[in-house]
């Protein structure tokens, strides 16, 4: 008993946190009908405009916090209601989940650019005088950061309940998340509400940002995001609906914690590094016990149907001649591309070159699970990493051909990813993207300081190999053999996508319910796709392995950085999820870009690239099919018509508008039986 | 012996009892219609009927095997097919490559490995009985269009010929007709009795066009309010006047 009033009393100040921060989730959630991951970019901006004024411009306190939150902040909110997610209140929740990863990795990024913040930003403090200053309750120490915390978390909930039980403008706002139209035709000006909303809940995300700063010893865009997804575990236990339920549910899970810790055996690794990750397993078991979520249906907006049918992806269509041509021409190129970088690069660019066929071979894991698979999954370098870590292990340990390791670390991942896959399964959208993110977050935190699976602290070394008369120690050798990967697995993702697998996963992204009544089994196309995507990521990784000759703790937490997954899948996705060519034009946005266009060329910090490909992430709403891969299918058409038109003999563009075959489109009447 | 049997099937949402104890039974190669006003628990029954939903009792049993803890994929293989009264089409795929990708379901030839080998694509066969539905159907000019620039009338044929195409011996349909006009509708009609007539199809059907229900089919059960108020051959039930009352409003 006294070890539970303990760990309530331990746990409490860090259970404010994360209910300051679920609170904040749930109300952008409510509010905005966004699933937030950018909260915490929100919130950093905040905090980092609070620490240029206050810590090293010697602002006071009150003017600094005035600008960073009650300025700052809501501006930030009304920018990204106009730009962004006022053109998207209909759009799928998938969406507007890659929208706001992509202002995750953008915003921090600006942020630093903007206020000059490098990493040294030492020296936070909150927003009350004197906040470490601590007052002790016979054996129980509290600060005055804590209170502030305390204090405010209460003062909100209090608030934003009178707020959404007796105020209009909260009715309005959960009315406009439902429907806009709706909203609209009850005499309510939803873009006002919409615009208000993000106000609010980015004015909230800028409170938490300066409240939590100096709960970090220096100001990290990381330590946020990591924030946000261990306070998402309470929100999704208040089922994204309520705020009082939010704020328990992090009280919870802080005391939780605490009172956990007590039962660990003491000085073993799980206690040491379950701790800090202890909410992201929370999140998982969560996500995958929770039955209402597996139940839950997106809710679509019951007028949606008026608005004129989402623009057909840019068409397909070309005549055989354009076809063989543009293959023809791609083949020119590339061995011309090939030719140079065999013979006339310098070692640097060689090892560039090789590094970005691997990564294109890591994104055709992208490809497979969200290009054809329609699933987002945040943790594909989790996948690369087991690959690696496996290859590695199995070199070190058993003495075995680094090739064939590398084979059965494909495998090993390939189970990991199927059976991640059994309990996620029945989770939508967000959902699995979150289950994943958990999942990535602990291994990175947990199972990677197992020596078993991350090799201790000394790294292991990864020969190249040898087949035959070939040596790959050779680095032009090794950069033929990741180009014959790419190629062997980019052929077999082409099989895939035509085959029978790739159609399976069509139909069930284009009706879950329709698939299953026609007798495809969802469970099982699904868990193919993420096997699939897992042995890719897990074969790249084992490449990557390779490449760089020595991998260990240190260096796989490096190259495999959970938060280097979001920036893939925003890059994949932005430039063409659903073929091979996005894989390779995202690993060269990845590896290449940087290097060669900012530092090169424009001569600025490569990290602007985050910025780069975080805001033209906002173009996935509009281009579900990736802005270049749009772009391409637009020019070949163009180019098809002035073939057609040359010829004169031919017919027209191939690509019927809506409704020149037959009256309506097809979504815009549904009957109205139960 | 009844090819479907539907013995006590009870569904409540949430204190609302959306189906009553209903019985309903299908004999192999017949057609059957299921009517009832709006909010009867027609839909709600045919999710029942392919596991969808779960009954909170009672069982359904399909060529004398017990359905109950079968999921809804394994229904459709062992001979289930339906339509949707609000229309579900794989977005982002031609009618074609419905009929294809259907075919694929009914024959089971599927695998990672045989994707890799090559055998992917469709075989001549697939193609040639995608193209005979196509032409059944009267979908030939528009197979290889994306579906979501056909209209409602034509979603549905294509939803039809996908069901179809699993060969299925029971098929369930959705209110086929709504969305389309009197003549398509008596085409669709054509249509059906024809399959019908070819493969012996034993056909459930919720409609609302009472012509269309009457020309069609033998046997007829009238739900109200989650309860079966009648049934039996059509002629009878429509003489009926509990089911004039509660659907046909005392009109006919």
């Amino acid at each position: 008993m006294e070890e539970l009033i303990s760990s309530i009393i331990r746990g409490f100040p860090q259970g404010c946190v994360y209910a300051l921060v679920a609170m904040g989730f749930v109300l952008t959630y409510k509010t905005a009908g966004v699933f937030n991951l950018a909260f915490g970019a929100q919130a950093f901006i905040s905090a980092a405009v609070y620490y240029d004024l206050h810590v090293r411009d010697g602002w006071a306190i009150l003017p600094a916090v005035v600008v960073a939150v009650v300025v700052v902040a809501p501006l930030l909110g009304l920018v990204l209601d106009r730009m962004l997610f006022r053109h998207m209140r209909t759009a799928s929740q998938i969406a507007k989940l890659v929208t706001s990863i992509g202002l995750l990795v953008a915003l921090p990024e600006i942020a630093k650019l903007l206020l000059d913040l490098d990493e040294n930003t030492y020296g936070t403090v909150g927003i009350v005088p004197n906040g470490r200053v601590t007052y002790h309750f016979s054996d129980y120490v509290v600060n005055r950061n804590d209170l502030a915390t305390i204090g405010t978390v209460l003062a909100a909930t209090i608030l934003l309940t009178v707020l959404f039980k007796f105020s209009a403008i909260g009715l309005q706002m959960r009315a406009t998340v439902e429907s806009p139209r709706m909203t609209e035709l009850a005499g309510v000006n939803a873009e006002r509400v919409g615009a208000t909303a993000w106000m609010l809940s980015s004015l909230f995300a800028g409170l938490a940002g300066v409240l939590l700063a100096p709960l970090f010893p220096f100001l990290s865009a990381n330590s946020y995001f990591e924030l946000v997804v261990a306070a998402v575990a309470a929100a999704v236990l208040a089922r994204l609906s309520s705020l009082p339920v939010a704020a328990l549910g992090g009280l919870f899970l802080s005391i939780g914690d605490h009172a956990l810790r007590n039962y660990l055996p003491e000085g073993s690794i799980i206690r040491q590094n379950l701790g800090p990750s202890l909410p992201f397993v929370l999140l998982f078991a969560v996500l995958v016990l929770l039955p209402a979520l597996q139940r839950r249906r997106e809710v679509t907006d019951p007028l949606s149907s008026v608005d004129p049918p989402p623009p057909g992806l840019a068409s397909d269509d070309r005549g055989r001649a354009l076809t063989i041509g543009t293959y023809v021409f791609g083949a020119l190129v590339g061995s011309a591309f090939f030719y140079w970088i065999f013979f006339e690069a310098n070692r640097f660019w060689l090892g560039r070159y090789t590094q970005a066929a691997i990564y294109a071979v890591l994104f055709l894991s992208i490809v497979v699970i969200t290009g054809m698979a329609g699933q987002i999954s945040l943790c594909q370098p989790t996948f690369a990493m087991i690959g690696a870590l496996t290859t590695a292990q199995l070199v070190t340990r058993y003495d075995m051909s680094v090739l064939l390791a590398m084979v059965i670390g494909a495998a090993v991942t390939a189970a990991v990813g199927g059976l991640l896959s059994v309990p996620a399964l029945r989770l939508g959208g967000i959902f699995l993207a979150l289950a994943t993110l958990a999942f990535a977050l602990f291994v990175e935190r947990v199972m990677l300081k197992f020596e078993w699976f991350g090799g201790g602290a000394r790294s292991m070394e990864v020969p190249r190999p040898t087949i035959g008369p070939w040596d790959f120690a050779d680095n032009r050798a090794f950069f033929v053999l990741c180009v014959v990967v790419l190629a062997l697995t980019g052929f077999a993702v082409i099989l895939l996508r035509n085959g029978t697998t790739g159609r399976y996963l069509d139909a069930l992204r284009g009706s879950e319910t329709a698939a299953a009544a026609m007798g495809v089994n969802p469970a099982r196309a699904r868990i193919t796709a993420f096997a699939v995507s897992a042995a890719l990521a897990g074969l790249a990784g084992g490449l990557l392995a390779m490449e760089s000759g020595r991998i260990g703790e240190q260096a796989a937490q490096g190259i495999f950085n959970t938060f280097l997954g979001l920036v893939w899948i925003v890059l994949v996705v932005t430039l063409g999820a659903r073929t091979v060519e996005g894989a390779i034009q995202g690993a060269f946005g990845f590896v290449i870009f940087p290097e060669l266009v900012l530092k090169r060329w424009l001569e600025i910090a490569p990290t602007w690239h985050y910025v780069f490909f975080g805001l033209v992430a906002i173009t996935f709403a509009k281009h579900p099919e990736g802005i270049l891969e749009h772009n391409k299918r637009q020019s070949l058409n163009f180019i098809q018509r002035q073939i057609d038109r040359f010829r004169r003999s031919a017919p027209p563009s191939a690509t019927p508008t809506v409704g020149e075959v037959l009256g309506e489109p097809v979504a815009a009447r549904t009957g109205g039986d139960g | 012996m009844s090819l479907l049997e539907a013995r006590g099937v009870t569904k409540k949402f949430a204190g609302i009892t959306a189906l009553d104890n209903v019985d309903l039974d299908v004999a192999e190669r017949e057609l059957v219609g299921l009517i009832g006003p709006n909010g009867a628990g027609k839909t709600t029954f045919f999710n029942c009927l392919l596991g969808i939903l779960k009954p909170d009792a009672g069982a359904v049993t399909f060529d004398g095997r017990d359905l109950t803890r079968v999921p809804t994929h394994r229904r459709a293989r062992l001979g289930i097919g339906r339509t949707f009264q609000r229309i579900e089409l794989f977005t982002g795929m031609t009618p074609r490559e419905h009929f294809i990708v259907a075919d694929r379901c009914r024959s089971g030839r599927g695998s990672l490995l045989r994707d890799l080998l090559l055998m992917g694509r469709p075989s001549t066969d697939e193609t040639a009985r995608s193209e005979s539905m196509l032409d059944l159907l009267g979908l030939t000019s528009v197979a290889d269009r994306k579906v979501e620039s056909l209209s409602l009338g034509l979603g549905r044929l294509v939803e039809i010929g996908r069901a179809l195409m699993t060969e299925p011996r029971l098929l369930l349909l959705d209110e086929p007709s709504s969305g389309l006009d009197r003549h398509e509708t008596g085409a669709l009609a054509d249509t059906l009795l024809e399959v019908h007539r070819a493969r012996g199809t034993a056909i459930l059907l919720v409609e609302h066009d009472v012509e269309f229900v009457r020309g069609f089919v033998e046997r007829v059960f009238v739900l109200d309010f989650g309860t079966l108020i009648a049934s039996g051959p059509t002629y009878e039930v429509f003489a009926d006047v509990a089911v004039r009352k509660a659907y046909l409003g005392d009109l006919v």
